[in-house]
């Protein structure tokens, strides 16, 4: 028999950043609430304290302010076919661990949506006729539009400490920013922040060749800051150590720089850390959740919160398995293309080319996560799908983010890996190269979804969550595009050595190197409730004091860091809660 | 000195400890007290048995050799780092999802399938690479000529070494090991002295280089600092 806990008004199941914001949203309201986060409590002091933090074998090779997979993981397939195994170690994608979740160890880079890409289908429609959707493709739009999500990606970027140099304000296009992008309200809270060499040359080569260069946006502090809750953030140094590690001087933008220490003033506010959910628990008659049951790592026990309001804020991989197994939203059948929870998984298609200068002096080790310079001129909103064959964009970037030697080796190829040529190479290449990088589009897929693994399970006995996916002949032709337009621009910059890296027809899915931690949907966004999981509230369709949020929301995955979104959505459910639900508890749609 | 079995070359050795007094008459000028190199020979292995350091010694000499600019494997001491790699978190995959049923001989894109831990890899492969060694060289591999372990390394490489699926990626933990070993701060045993942060221009820990920013294409001019506070 599991102990019981005082109830409580809502309860949020994981504390990053979007627990955090609707933690503190929620807390404004004067309700009782409880965070309930699997990890270890963390701070910029004493966690992200220099030097310690500074150690790449420890946090950059391994991992350790990651998620465990002995704690927590999933398993893999590229299809129906093949049997799902563990993802025993960490490689293709990196979810965080403990307060502050992956807002703690991301590289910064915050961009919106583009509002073609909330409404994919009726663009393409409207452009070119649904005829060029694959049969496969299920994407869909958003049942919430940019322009009503657009005050509450202001105030995300606002809260959050976002630097940048807007290009659309109110529909004024701006010199120095993205002209393609969606219309923003008011300029960034902060200027952007300067640019390393490479992004410099790249933006000069960009702008001969006729593109449109502007500063990456980005959550890292390019001056003192002061947010509407009173936190402070502190200008950057360029330490040139963001992704996989935590912030150690309040420059970057996190739970931790931007909310917690507000949050925890609030009386009506408390968090628990070791406190994994392992399940939602519902009412008698399934249409409300009663609280979640938790396994409290220094009791060795099971525990139930009860709750009048349950969030679930957990990592996108984490929310759907959550969902899964306590019966929220039908599952998704692969086959059948019935079902909700688990559809539509979506990743990222990157790819990029690595240019070598032997005179010039690149510095690698001054950077920031989101550094540089980038060009959106082939972005969704850019691309003519018709007359191309693909669907998908890719915002191209420039911008050295670390010069740790253990990872951060370019060489050229053919270089030996090993021996007395590998040892002249370091010598002779690090610090003489840069790159490009194209952070595309992958659309959403009958073929690509989530459900429950039949053989493996977790420590607690619960099934792991198994993932089905692979590489989409489309978004392959999306990024063999950018390879026909990135190569000859790498090529006007004169390099000594230049090599590309992009995916080509027939790849398949390999977890084992780096990719991205963009994992999105699995319980997305929808009109109605036999197409997606959760409404345009974040509100399960078919248990409406359940709230799903994050990255898991999405409809189809954005060619862009989905930061910016995850923390827009979260503010505009936040503010539906408090506007309309608190007062008459019910389906909001 | 005492002899260590099977390891290649006395003169590498001999450059090695002259790198370590170097680096010590440097440091000592600045105000941080450097940590003292670690000496090979007089380092007693935690995870390995003599066999195997044996083969580690010789191994990840040839994977990063003393010859030329920088400092090789040995003068480094990667494999003091490996040895204690090995005996951590690492060495026995605590964070790892472990459980079974395992499927060792999956597609390699799927990523580690072996039931084995890193050190029981290495516990395992070294006696089959030896006796590998054995059949097609004459000798274990610690006891052939640099070259000849170079022919090894590479048939390793390239997979004709035929190992149990359990253990067929043991060169590619290796070489990864030998190279974090190398790049590694120095608190993990290896890297002496930051000599490879040196050599390639990395300057470890300063991080701090806001006034760097934007002097483009100048090369920073400063030697790397650790996370102990010692300076190179």
């Amino acid at each position: 028999m599991a102990r019981q806990e005082a109830k409580k008004d809502v309860v949020i199941v994981g504390l990053g950043w979007t627990g955090a914001i609707m933690g503190i949203e929620l807390a404004q309201e004067g309700l009782e609430i409880v965070a309930l986060e699997r990890g270890h409590d963390q701070n910029t002091v004493p966690n992200f304290q220099y030097p310690n933090m500074i150690d790449e074998l420890k946090y950059g090779v391994r991992l350790k302010m990651m998620q465990k997979p002995s704690q927590q993981t999933v398993t893999v397939r590229r299809n129906e076919g093949e049997t799902a195994l563990p993802y025993r170690s960490l490689g293709s994608f990196l979810p965080g661990n403990g307060v502050g979740g992956a807002g703690t160890h991301w590289n910064g880079l915050n961009w919106r949506p583009q509002a073609e890409e909330m409404r994919l289908r009726s663009y393409i429609a409207e452009n070119w006729g649904e005829q060029i959707i694959p049969e496969d493709m299920t994407i869909g739009d958003y049942p919430v539009t940019y322009d009503e999500l657009e005050p509450f990606f202001a105030r995300f970027e606002r809260v959050a400490g976002i630097s940048g140099t807007a290009g659309n304000i109110k529909g004024e296009l701006r010199e120095g920013g993205n002209p393609f992008e969606g219309w923003r309200s008011e300029d960034y809270p902060m200027p952007a922040m300067p640019s390393t060499w490479d992004g410099v040359k790249f933006a000069e080569a960009a702008k001969a060749a006729g593109y449109h260069p502007f500063p990456s946006p980005g959550g890292i502090a390019s001056r003192a800051y002061v947010n509407e809750y009173g936190m402070q953030m502190g200008p950057c140094n360029h330490c040139g150590f963001c992704e996989r590690y935590g912030c150690f001087q309040y420059s970057k933008s996190s739970p931790q720089t931007a909310i917690l220490d507000r949050l925890k003033q609030y009386p009506n506010f408390s968090y628990r850390t070791e406190s994994e959910v392992l399940r939602v628990e519902m009412a008698a008659d399934g249409k409300t959740a009663t609280g979640v049951t938790y396994f409290d790592e220094k009791a060795g026990e099971e525990v139930f919160q009860p709750a009048d309001i349950v969030i679930l804020a957990t990592y996108q991989l984490n929310n759907v398995h959550l969902m899964l197994l306590s019966g929220i939203g039908q599952p998704y059948d692969a086959r059948t293309g019935e079902g909700v929870t688990g559809k539509n998984y979506g990743y990222q298609m990157n790819g990029g080319v690595t240019m070598f200068f032997k005179d010039e002096h690149f510095n690698p080790f001054i950077g920031t996560g989101a550094n540089g310079f980038c060009i959106d001129d082939f972005g969704m909103n850019n691309i003519d799908y018709g007359a191309e064959g693909f669907i998908g964009g890719a915002y191209w970037r420039s911008g050295q983010t670390n010069g740790q030697p253990i990872r951060s080796m370019p060489l050229p190829s053919g270089t030996p890996t090993w021996g007395a040529g590998w040892k002249r190479a370091v010598g002779e290449w690090y610090g003489h190269a840069m790159s490009i990088g194209a952070h595309g589009s992958c659309m959403s897929y009958a073929t690509n979804h989530l459900d429950l693994d039949p053989t493996y399970t977790d420590r607690h006995g619960r099934p792991l969550m198994r993932m089905t996916f692979n590489w989409n002949a489309n978004d392959i032709r999306q990024t063999q595009f950018m390879k026909s337009k990135m190569e000859p621009l790498a090529q006007s910059m004169n390099p000594d050595l230049m090599q590309s890296s992009f995916k080509k027809e027939g790849a398949q899915y390999d977890v084992r190197p780096y990719q991205t931690t963009h994992n999105t949907g699995g319980h997305i966004m929808s009109a109605t409730p036999d197409t997606g999981a959760v409404n345009r509230y974040s509100q399960a369709w078919d248990k409406h004091n359940v709230f799903a949020l994050g990255a898991g929301n999405f409809v189809q995955n954005t060619q862009y860091n989905p930061t910016g979104l995850v923390g827009g959505l979260a503010y505009w459910t936040a503010h539906a809660i408090r506007t309309q639900y608190l007062s008459n508890p019910r389906p909001l749609v | 000195m005492t002899d260590l079995p099977g390891f290649p070359s006395r003169r590498s050795f001999l450059k090695a400890s002259a790198a370590g007094v170097a680096i010590s008459g440097f440091a000592l000028a600045a105000t941080a007290q450097p940590a003292p190199p670690i000496q090979l020979d007089q380092y007693q292995p935690v995870f390995f048995t003599d066999a195997e350091w044996a083969f580690v010694l010789a191994a990840t000499a040839r994977l990063i050799p003393s010859d030329g600019d920088g400092p090789g494997a040995i003068e480094a001491g990667v494999p003091v780092f490996i040895d204690r790699e090995l005996t951590g978190d690492f060495g026995t995959a605590v964070d790892w999802y472990m459980q079974g049923p395992h499927n060792a001989a999956a597609d390699p894109l799927l990523g580690w399938q072996t039931p084995l831990t890193p050190a029981q890899i290495y516990r395992e492969a070294i006696p089959a690479v030896n006796a590998w060694c054995e059949q097609t060289h004459g000798a274990i591999f610690a006891d052939l000529a640099p070259d000849q372990q170079d022919t090894v390394l590479t048939a390793m490489q390239e997979g004709e070494v035929e190992l149990a699926p359990e253990i067929r990626d043991f060169f590619k933990i290796l070489l990864q090991n030998t190279k974090e070993g190398y790049f590694a701060d120095p608190i993990y045993g290896g890297n002496a002295g930051m000599a490879a942060w040196a050599y390639i221009g990395f300057p470890g820990a300063r991080a701090a280089y806001k006034e760097w920013v934007g002097r483009h294409n100048i090369a920073y001019p400063l030697g790397p600092v650790s996370i102990s506070g010692d300076r190179a």
